[in-house]
């Protein structure tokens, strides 16, 4: 066994372990923000170094193959990014910093062991193992007087009941193949997806990831998990699961091949709900991460466009949509920690002016909900162009144009922020000083998103690379 | 490839045109003084026209292939291009881009005082996305600089504007865009079915009718919000209304420009069967905006929603010119968008001008000034008589050539449109007389200053130009109008082969 290949995830484990050390003794906060900062840029490193590494580990249950590897490089850079735009912990009890860190790192490490997973056993520890972290992770707050409670409790029921209805399903499909391997599944899932007993086992295996990605009817989560979690939490509960999700939505999916009429119909339906279901309540908000929340049910129903394309243009569509979701997500949050004074949550009516209050803030707002809405030259654009494409390429006009008029629909709230921030007056509130490294970021991130929107060829062609590992 | 002609000069002008304002933008955030601010991009987009008049002057009239072509694969994947090229029909729209840029600019000299940086990137980017509209020959590069302009014009009316800018500026926004999104299925549509994004390949691919059909409501729906043509229209006056004067200048002279030519590179050459079908219904929306627009026009009492509404029924002939499929409707209509772009463009100059003296935009606050402001109202004069197509002035030529086409074919609509011709004549007049002669005038008021004479004399010079010697300007178009003349018919004729 080549332990070389387990390189990015023994990483994540040790900054874990230093955490934990870390949160033992009192210890400074400043040294606990500046190691994770180095840490988590370390990790961005060495995921990137391991990037063409291919092998098999543990029993053939865990594969690192380029498409692990690529997610695996992408958690790493949505950590580092969360930890830089969370950079001095506003919502965070100080004596709780070390810890908030060790289950960050623990439930980065959970996803980066659920992309490699191959294993239906293994993929449900790996899938605990980052949940639980957040389990611990959304209570923590030192704002917001019992809401983080709420947005707790709701998180783990519905996450328990979405993977004990996973588990259902696994049983299911062990009844059907008699393995647990995806390997052997694969062989015999094409002759099986008659039988409804396998649409039906295979369907209820993603209710798991349906919930980690929010798609309708397992969103109910979202709004108040984001409003009631810590702004640098809520980023990272925003961002990171969706790309673990996506990672085994496409995997599982591909098991049932190109024939599965069944299961794409189911996922044409969730993917046009999804997306009106998550527009439509985006438009009365008033909080700026339940609206994101909304948004984030919208853009779950998009990436959903490529994965029920079922073919390497649609699996790399998705994986183009949900890396440049990554990017845009962060980079309204990054606001909302910036704007929030002691870690309270944001309102849109929060954001008059930010213009005026820091131009450098509105400019990255204004990039990043225009990329949400789709607007070229930016990520988000280049992103809907190839879902588009894709699920068009498979014939689903009707999903088409609901997703094109769900993307008129969405402007409007879009706007509304980038309104506040600079159509309106400051009324009094204050400036917003940034710190170096978040004025690093800040630039970073609006190059990152229109750079990755104008130039996508590089990217869209290592996602499809990717992809093409898991389709047989 | 055989449709390119490559770029013979000795720089790569049409990315130059379109990035040379891009990077004097980004330069402009690290400029801190305001002055410095608008003297450097002054400087980049009279450099950028400078830059640009090769283009008319080494232009081939002889052939319609796409000249000063540059193709770059981008996205190969998706066999996505970086085609760039200009015709007979978008040459003089770009320069028309390229002149109105500097021109905005010296108009908000004075008149903007705020974040004036960021309205000028605004401006700059905003030219950037006008001429790679015009001069994209990829559908893919075409959308996304169509889509880009959205965010400066939001800006510039949602943060400059006037006292309703949040409606007018989210109306123009999701108007626009809702339109758009169709423009977006039906580019992908066109790909999956022609497998290219390349506009000259799809105009040579042959689509079944029923395909043209819906391709072409999509397209049409897209395009018609941008001219705006009735019943779309409505984001249009209240856009106009609130936006600065440099603002309604852009969206006037060159945005509205997009969906007209939008009809003409796309809607025809792609779909010709489905053009031709629509034809008398597209005739019908014309005259009604014609109308409509012109009977609207004469009860307004703020002379920019006036001259909003009289947009609507000028462009009203550009669509009508437009779906003719002959010589003198096209060229006409072609010659039209510029004319509008120049007269219009130069009205709400006018307006602006005498919005910083008396800060009202109502006709009657400002009458009666011929004698305290003879200089303007000389300007005034000549652009109010090239908006009502009086001999001798631009628009002369181009409503002329349209009636002319409208006239062969199809002698009922131009009878239903000459009284559109004399609605633009009574409300101009009714403008023009007002402001020169109606009442006492302020005479706290001074004349237009050399700034401001020099921005306008350009269009004027225009003005009277294509109005007396329009060959220069008709002769680019000959031999890309009668190709996609030819291309129409081709369509047409091969479906009745079928």
């Amino acid at each position: 066994m080549d332990f070389s290949l387990f390189l990015p995830e023994t990483f994540l484990l040790f900054m874990a372990l230093i955490f934990f050390c870390q949160s033992m003794w009192k210890s400074s906060a400043d040294l606990n923000q500046g190691l994770a900062l180095f840490l988590s840029a370390a990790g961005v490193i060495i995921s990137l170094l391991n990037l063409n590494q291919s092998g098999e580990l543990f029993y053939r249950s865990y594969r690192v193959d380029l498409f692990s590897q690529t997610f695996k490089c992408l958690i790493s850079f949505g950590l580092f990014l969360v930890v830089v735009l969370g950079r001095k912990l506003k919502g965070i009890e100080e004596r709780l910093q070390p810890e908030f860190f060790m289950f960050l790192s623990l439930s980065s490490l959970g996803l980066s062991l659920m992309v490699s997973s191959v294993e239906l056993l293994t993929i449900f520890i790996a899938m605990e193992l980052s949940s639980y972290s957040l389990y611990v992770l959304i209570p923590i707050r030192n704002q917001a007087r019992g809401q983080q409670m709420e947005a707790a409790i709701k998180y783990i029921i519905f996450g328990a009941a979405a993977t004990g209805v996973m588990l259902f399903g696994m049983s299911y499909i062990f009844g059907v193949t008699g393995s647990t391997y995806l390997v052997d599944i694969l062989q015999k899932m094409p002759a099986l997806l008659k039988e409804p007993i396998a649409v039906i086992g295979l369907l209820l295996v993603l209710c798991g990831f349906f919930f980690k990605l929010a798609v309708v009817p397992f969103q109910f989560w979202t709004p108040d998990v984001y409003q009631g979690a810590a702004n640098e939490t809520a980023s990272f509960v925003a961002t990171m699961p969706k790309l673990g999700a996506v990672a085994l939505l496409l995997r599982l999916v591909s098991l049932a091949g190109s024939g599965a009429v069944d299961l794409i119909q189911v996922l044409v339906l969730l993917s046009a709900v999804s997306m009106t279901f998550g527009n439509l309540a985006a438009l009365v908000q008033t909080d700026l991460k339940r609206l994101l929340a909304y948004s984030s049910i919208a853009h779950a129903g998009y990436v959903l466009l490529g994965v029920l394309s079922l073919n390497s243009a649609g699996f790399s569509a998705a994986v183009y949509h949900i890396s440049a979701y990554l990017l845009m997500n962060l980079a309204c949050f990054l606001v909302v920690c910036a704007v929030s004074r002691e870690g309270e949550n944001v309102a849109i009516s929060d954001l008059s002016g930010l213009y005026r209050r820091s131009p450098l803030l509105a400019f990255t707002l204004a990039v990043g909900a225009f990329a949400l809405a789709g607007i070229p030259p930016t990520a988000g654009f280049t992103g809907k162009l190839f879902l588009f494409v894709a699920a068009l390429n498979q014939g689903h006009l009707a999903l088409v144009i609901i997703a094109a008029v769900n993307t008129a629909i969405s402007i409007y709230y879009y706007l509304n922020i980038v309104r506040s921030a600079y159509g309106q007056d400051p009324n009094g509130l204050p400036a917003v000083t940034l710190s170096f490294s978040n004025r690093l970021l800040n630039y970073g991130l609006i190059l990152a998103i229109i750079l990755l929107g104008a130039l996508p060829a590089w990217f869209i062609e290592l996602a499809r690379t990717a992809c093409k590992t898991i389709i047989s | 490839m055989d449709f390119l002609i490559p770029n013979q000069l000795s720089y790569p002008i049409l990315s130059t045109l379109i990035f040379l304002p891009l990077a004097g933008a980004v330069v402009l955030f690290m400029i801190r003084n305001e002055t410095a601010a608008k003297i450097w991009s002054l400087i980049i987009s009279v450099v950028n026209f400078a830059l640009s008049l090769p283009l008319y002057f080494s232009f081939d009239i002889s052939t319609y292939k796409y000249q000063f072509a540059e193709h770059v694969p981008w996205i190969p994947g998706f066999k996505i291009n970086y085609t760039l090229g200009v015709d007979g029909i978008s040459l003089l729209l770009v320069l028309l881009s390229t002149l109105l840029t500097p021109i905005c600019i010296l108009a908000s000299w004075k008149y903007i005082d705020k974040r004036v940086r960021e309205f000028l990137f605004s401006l700059l980017i905003m030219e950037t996305a006008c001429v790679g509209v015009f001069s994209a020959l990829d559908f893919v590069l075409f959308y996304i600089f169509f889509e880009a302009m959205l965010v400066p014009m939001y800006l510039l009316i949602a943060v400059w504007g006037g006292p309703e800018k949040v409606y007018a500026s989210l109306k123009f926004f999701i108007y626009t865009m809702a339109g758009s999104v169709f423009l977006m299925v039906a580019m992908i549509a066109l790909y999956l079915n022609a497998g290219t994004f390349s506009i000259p390949e799809l105009m040579a691919h042959k689509f079944s009718f029923n395909f043209q059909f819906w391709i072409f409501l999509a397209l049409g729906f897209a395009f018609a919000i941008k001219v705006p043509m009735a019943p779309l229209h409505t984001w249009l006056p209240a856009a106009h209304v609130e936006a600065p004067t440099a603002g309604s200048v852009i969206l006037a002279s060159i945005l509205l420009k997009m969906g007209t030519y939008g009809f003409v590179r796309f809607c025809l050459p792609i779909t010709p069967q489905a053009s031709v079908y629509f034809a008398p219904y597209v005739f019908g929306i014309s005259l009604i905006s014609i109308l409509y627009g012109g009977y609207v026009a004469l009860g307004q009492s703020d002379m920019k929603r006036l001259i909003a509404y009289s947009s609507v029924a000028h462009m009203g002939f550009v669509t009508l010119g437009t779906f003719l499929f002959n010589k003198q409707g096209l060229e006409g209509a072609i010659l039209q968008m510029i004319n509008h772009g120049v007269t219009t463009g130069a009205l709400f100059l006018c307006v602006g001008i005498i919005y910083e003296r008396s800060h009202s935009r109502l006709i009657s606050v400002n009458s009666g000034i011929s004698s305290i402001m003879p200089i303007y109202i000389g300007f005034l004069g000549l652009f109010s008589f090239s908006s009502l197509a009086f001999p001798g002035t631009n628009s002369f030529v181009g409503e002329l050539l349209v009636l002319i086409g409208t006239f062969l074919d199809h002698k009922w609509v131009g009878a239903l449109a000459i009284p559109g011709v004399v609605l633009a004549a009574a409300y101009m007049l009714r403008l023009l007389q007002k402001i020169a002669w109606g009442g006492e005038g302020n005479p706290t008021f001074k004349d237009m200053n050399l700034r401001e004479i020099i921005y306008l004399a350009p269009l004027a010079i225009f003005v009277l130009w294509i109005g007396f010697n329009p060959g220069p300007f008709l002769d680019v178009m000959h031999a890309s109008v009668a190709h996609l003349i030819e291309q129409v018919q081709a369509g047409n004729a091969l479906a009745l082969v079928k």
